[in-house]
């Protein structure tokens, strides 16, 4: 296995600007690893070999005419299949979209183009990014590198396993109830979904738009700020996103000093239902923290018991809306028109043969609930709970500066485990969801591996909208300190694919 | 709240353009009437006086000023599109005009 | 296919009818409502798209505030009263010529709300001002374009698939809908035809749309019921679609009235449905059945902010309303020194704004309105069109005018040419040249022609020779005759006299 490929992005972005790699040799190496592993582990749904190289070629081209290009200039990335590549295939894990080339690139894809990121290829997903193990993706699921058996998580397990794998040093998720954290914590790997807002939505195929956000994957804090400076900001094609400058979040990543400051323990975030080792580790990170000089408090949040009832409202009902454009006409399948069918004959033929079970679960759910004569019972109710789980959080951080739980009940499960019962599977995203509901930001890191499985576990922080930065000085002062303490990376302890 | 039959999920099929097989009705019922059941979780907290939240962050008056931008060309805006005849979306037979 | 309906009088005895309008009208923006796409009319088909407007997966909506402007002015102009907050909504239905299967659109939260137009029908007792009352007028985007291909119509049923343009997707719409229209009696129809007219009129005073029916720039629906009398609940509607001409409106009124009249008294219910207009035949026929309420799953667009217009924000739009149509009228009346009587006439043959920029691009009052009053309006109804339908330019009448006070053109010529313009021949010059319609000014043809005139009624001479100076009037239509009417009268009637000796 080459070395490279085992750098974090900031190392590779230091070697890169001293001349001492290329970004081609780079480039080149974690496609040599792709397509070692990746017949295994399956985190990619689309190797762009060619894309990448001329990307790195330029970059490469670039540096040696002295131009000024931005740190994370010729680092290569797996980037989630759910945000449109012009001129590369964007499937969202679905059938519906299978061969589909958009003429266009998302916001987020245009800036990582401009900072020179060489993008690798696209990772597997649940289809439409339902779902919380990728088993749920039209192209079959992603193994977890830590065992190949059990899941990586999910919507985003592809870009979580790409970094476990090694496949690559950074990724692109989104997250809507919990897509990119629950990945990083069941695969030892760092994910941020950034403040709701805060990073455009711009040709992010939308699964449920009050919800949806991209955010950064690494293998350090470090790393996952580095990328997040790069993907955020204000964009006018984007209305819902918030026109303020980005949270200084590297200068955080590399401060992690949180002597004095207050967090918080959702005490509804823990507890039963969690398994023992998970909160093992837990309760150790806190301790941890605690060393470092911070002072911990038990906060409740008594709506949180509400959030998943309210979250299976919501997101079903803006899905069920946001998924009608996959109609068979202007893009993707088109099923059964055969010249004898009607439109509505083929559209609804084309529907049911493009759609996976939990996607028209979710779309007729979210039909039913926003039916006019249960809007206000359902659709309405949930948007009020909703109000009162962003109360919660207000109250909250209006006496501490961040909350901590852990990120997922559970580490990975098996694959197939949770496949036929929705409600168990939904249960993955009890801690995540309450954050998105919110729109704030949130965490997710490593803290250790859980004794009865060897299997990693993660802590989710979360901070106030637009204090993304306070979950990066709390996560470098966390990840530091245990990296001290464990003596290595944690993927360093995993028995390699 | 009403347990959710087979002929709902059918009607809700019928409008959300799904097509599921009449064998799989009752497979679909069963599932969406636990999550329902599940969701249902909502009505049990106490909302009067709150104001349903419909945007994460609190924003108002986002506009984009008038001004053209660049579109898509006939053979970008087609490419991916099943049907396609005379620069024009081909789509089969519509029953009625809405 | 045709319904039974019986005399509209008749109707009128037994029933008191209720009309809504519900108006929806293209904005002029640049840009559509939620992209960057061009609004122009016209265009190869698909080419003023973009992954908004074809609802490409990823694609998100950025509102334009001239659109948000528009509607605003809108309502301050129909004396609507402005939303302090509201939101767009999604209307979610499946249809091929709206590609994301749901409209964004304006549901409970409208930013314009009651509001009000008052409009002056005749009536038997002279002029009378009727109060039309706006429910409200909100935002929302249009659909593109289906062609129905195959079959043996081009219409929809029977067409074996359909085509779709997207062009038209996503341009801004405001739809303004009025409040059931009580107590309008038999003038339902001209009440129906002036509020559309006065609500175009004032919408191109705005300058937010071209206002044009035959382009689908403005459409209209209208609903109509009847009771037994106005003591007695709302009766069952019919929704009209596609009553694209002020005439129509009226027109579409008159039958539904004769229609569901007819239905009622042969013991029928009226059926809830939206009806086609048919200009041709003047009639409507059956459409979708709207007895079972749509389920459209409204709920608030997650993809665009609040809108929470500023008191100073809907001030400062007022202040750029143009001036008050009435207060307008009494200026121009004044201006042009014309009676209220001739303002009128002006106003019910619609070209009061057509007479305005013709005033305005030089043309004398007099002038510009003897042409829209007269030949215009006449071969307008001759047409059943309006006068501005006809697209006869200000530019294209002055050149006429300007011939006539030349003598290169005398009345009867300048109708030839005005029919060539309308039969969009090519400009005026080209067209009198073509059609070889300039004066006959040459002496020499003319006196060929009197003599010619004499010598076929030789009283004629002598009457004249004996002061009976009005006969020479047959002698100059004889040889206008002859000229196929290119012959200056007034220099025929010169030459008539100085060959018989007479002075006038």
């Amino acid at each position: 296995m080459s070395e490279l490929i085992r750098k974090d992005a900031s190392e590779l972005s230091a070697l890169l600007q001293a001349g001492d790699i290329s970004s081609v040799e780079l480039t080149q190496a974690h496609l040599d690893r792709i397509d070692a592993v990746d017949g295994k582990v399956h985190a990619f749904l689309h190797v762009d070999h060619q894309g990448a190289i001329a990307s790195a070629r330029a970059v490469d081209e670039r540096r040696s005419n002295g131009d000024a290009l931005g740190p994370l200039a010729g680092v290569p990335l797996a980037l989630k299949d759910i945000l449109a590549t012009k001129g590369l295939p964007t499937t969202v894990g679905s059938r519906m979209l299978e061969g589909w080339i958009p003429p266009y690139d998302a916001t987020v894809v245009t800036k990582l183009r401009e900072a020179g990121i060489v993008i690798l290829g696209k990772t597997n997903m649940d289809e439409f990014a339902m779902g919380s193990s990728t088993e749920h993706s039209a192209y079959g699921p992603t193994h977890n590198p830590w065992d190949l058996e059990r899941i990586p998580g999910g919507s985003g397990g592809g870009s979580s396993a790409s970094l476990a794998a090694f496949e690559a040093p950074l990724a692109i998720g989104t997250d809507t109830g919990g897509s990119i954290r629950q990945p990083a914590a069941v695969t030892g790997t760092v994910g941020v979904k950034p403040t709701y807002g805060g990073v455009s939505r711009y040709g992010v195929v939308a699964l449920a738009s009050s919800l949806d956000q991209v955010g950064p994957c690494g293998r350090t804090v470090l790393d996952t700020a580095l990328l997040h400076s790069v993907i955020a900001g204000h964009d006018p094609m984007d209305q819902t996103s918030i026109n303020s400058p980005v949270p200084a979040v590297v200068e955080a990543a590399k401060r992690g000093d949180i002597a004095g400051m207050r967090i918080g323990v959702v005490k509804e975030l823990g507890g039963d239902g969690y398994q023992s080792g998970v909160r093992q580790r837990f309760d150790e990170a806190v301790v941890v923290l605690q060393s470092l000089g911070a002072q911990i408090v038990e906060v409740s949040c008594p709506s949180f018991d509400f959030a998943l009832a309210a979250y299976y409202l919501i997101l079903p009902s803006e899905c069920s809306s946001n998924l009608a454009k996959f109609d068979g006409i202007r893009f993707g399948l088109r099923a059964g028109d055969d010249g004898t069918r009607s439109v509505e004959q083929v559209m609804s033929q084309t529907r049911a043969a493009g759609f996976g079970d939990e996607v028209i679960r979710r779309i007729i759910l979210g039909t039913y609930a926003l039916s006019a004569g249960y809007y206000d019972a359902y659709y309405g109710q949930a948007q009020k709970v909703r109000a009162l789980i962003a109360q919660d959080f207000a109250k909250a951080f209006a006496q501490v500066d961040v909350l901590i739980s852990p990120t997922a009940p559970t580490t990975a499960f098996k694959i197939g485990e949770k496949l036929d019962d929705p409600l168990a599977m939904y249960l993955n995203d009890i801690a995540t969801i309450p954050v998105n509901l919110a729109g704030i930001p949130g965490m997710s890191l490593p803290i250790g591996l859980a004794p009865e499985d060897n299997l990693p576990v993660g802590i989710q922080i979360m901070a106030p909208a637009m204090a993304d930065d306070r979950l990066y000085n709390v996560g470098a002062a966390l990840e530091r300190a245990l990296l001290a303490q464990w003596g290595a990376p944690i993927l360093s302890s995993m028995a390699g694919v | 709240m009403a347990a959710i039959s087979r002929d709902d999920v059918a009607h809700l099929a019928r409008l959300a353009r799904i097509d599921i097989p009449e064998s799989e009705l009752d497979h679909y019922a069963s599932q969406l009437d636990a999550i329902l059941e599940a969701v249902d979780k909502v009505s049990g907290l106490d909302t009067s006086g709150v104001e349903p939240m419909s945007h994460p962050v609190k924003m108002e008056n986002v506009f984009r000023e008038d001004i053209p931008a660049p579109s898509l060309n006939a053979q970008q805006a087609l490419a991916g599109a099943p049907a396609v005849e005379d620069s024009r979306f081909r789509v089969p037979r519509i029953l009625d005009e809405e | 296919m045709a319904e039974p309906v019986i005399a509209f009088d008749q109707a009128l005895k037994e029933f008191d009818p209720v009309l809504g309008l519900e108006v929806h009208v293209e904005l002029g923006t640049r840009t559509k409502m939620f992209c960057g796409c061009s609004t122009e009319f016209g265009g190869e088909p698909n080419t003023h798209v973009c992954p908004v407007c074809l609802g490409l997966p990823g694609s998100l909506p950025a509102l334009n505030r001239i659109g948000v402007e528009s509607a605003i002015r809108i309502g301050l102009a129909l004396n609507c009263e402005i939303a302090t907050w509201c939101r767009f909504a999604r209307k979610n239905y499946f249809y091929p010529d709206m590609p994301k299967n749901f409209q964004t659109s304006q549901y409970d939260e409208p930013i314009c709300f009651n509001g009000y137009l008052d409009v002056d029908v005749d009536t038997d007792e002279g002029r009378k001002t009727f109060r039309v009352e706006i429910e409200r007028a909100h935002m929302e985007e249009d659909t593109g374009k289906n062609t129905h291909m195959g079959g043996a119509t081009g219409r929809i049923h029977g067409a074996d698939y359909s085509l779709v343009d997207y062009n038209r997707a996503g341009i801004p719409l405001i739809e303004i809908v009025t409040k059931p229209i009580t107590g309008t009696g038999k003038y339902a129809p001209e009440v129906a035809k002036a509020y559309v007219a006065a609500l175009r009129d004032i919408l191109r005073g705005l300058g937010v749309s071209d206002v044009k029916m035959e382009q689908g720039s403005l459409r209209c629906d209208v609903n109509l019921s009847l009771r037994p009398s106005p003591e007695h609940e709302l009766g069952t509607r019919s929704e009209t679609k596609n009553v694209n001409s002020l005439r129509s409106v009226e027109r579409s009124v008159r039958y539904e009235v004769t229609r569901q009249a007819a239905r009622l008294l042969a013991g029928q219910r009226v059926v809830q449905e939206t009806r086609h207009w048919h200009e041709d035949t003047g009639v409507t026929t059956s459409g979708r059945s709207k007895e079972q309420a749509e389920d459209y799953r409204y709920f608030p667009e997650p993809d665009l902010i609040p809108i929470a217009p500023s008191r100073e924000w809907v001030e400062e739009l007022r202040s750029t309303l143009p001036e008050n149509p009435a207060v307008r009228r009494a200026r121009l009346t004044k201006t042009w020194n014309i009676s209220e009587l001739e303002m009128e006439n002006l106003i019910n043959a619609g070209v009061l704004e057509l007479v305005e920029s013709a005033v305005n691009a030089g043309m004398s009052p007099d002038a510009a309105r003897k042409w829209y009053t007269g030949e215009l309006a006449r071969v307008a109804n001759e047409r059943g069109v309006e006068v501005e339908e006809l697209g006869v330019t200000h530019v294209e009448l002055a050149r006429i005018e300007a011939l006539i006070a030349t003598g290169a053109l005398n009345d009867k010529l300048a109708r030839q040419v005005l029919e060539g313009v309308i039969a969009r021949e090519g400009d005026v010059d080209s067209i009198i040249a073509s059609r070889g319609l300039a004066v006959v000014s040459d002496d020499g043809p003319l006196l060929e022609a009197i003599v010619a005139a004499l010598a076929a009624d030789p009283e004629v001479a002598e009457k004249i020779a004996s002061g009976k100076v009005q006969a020479a009037g047959s002698v100059v239509g004889a040889v206008m005759k002859a000229t196929r009417g290119q012959a200056d009268a007034a220099r025929v009637r010169e030459l008539l006299f100085a060959h018989l000796g007479v002075s006038e």
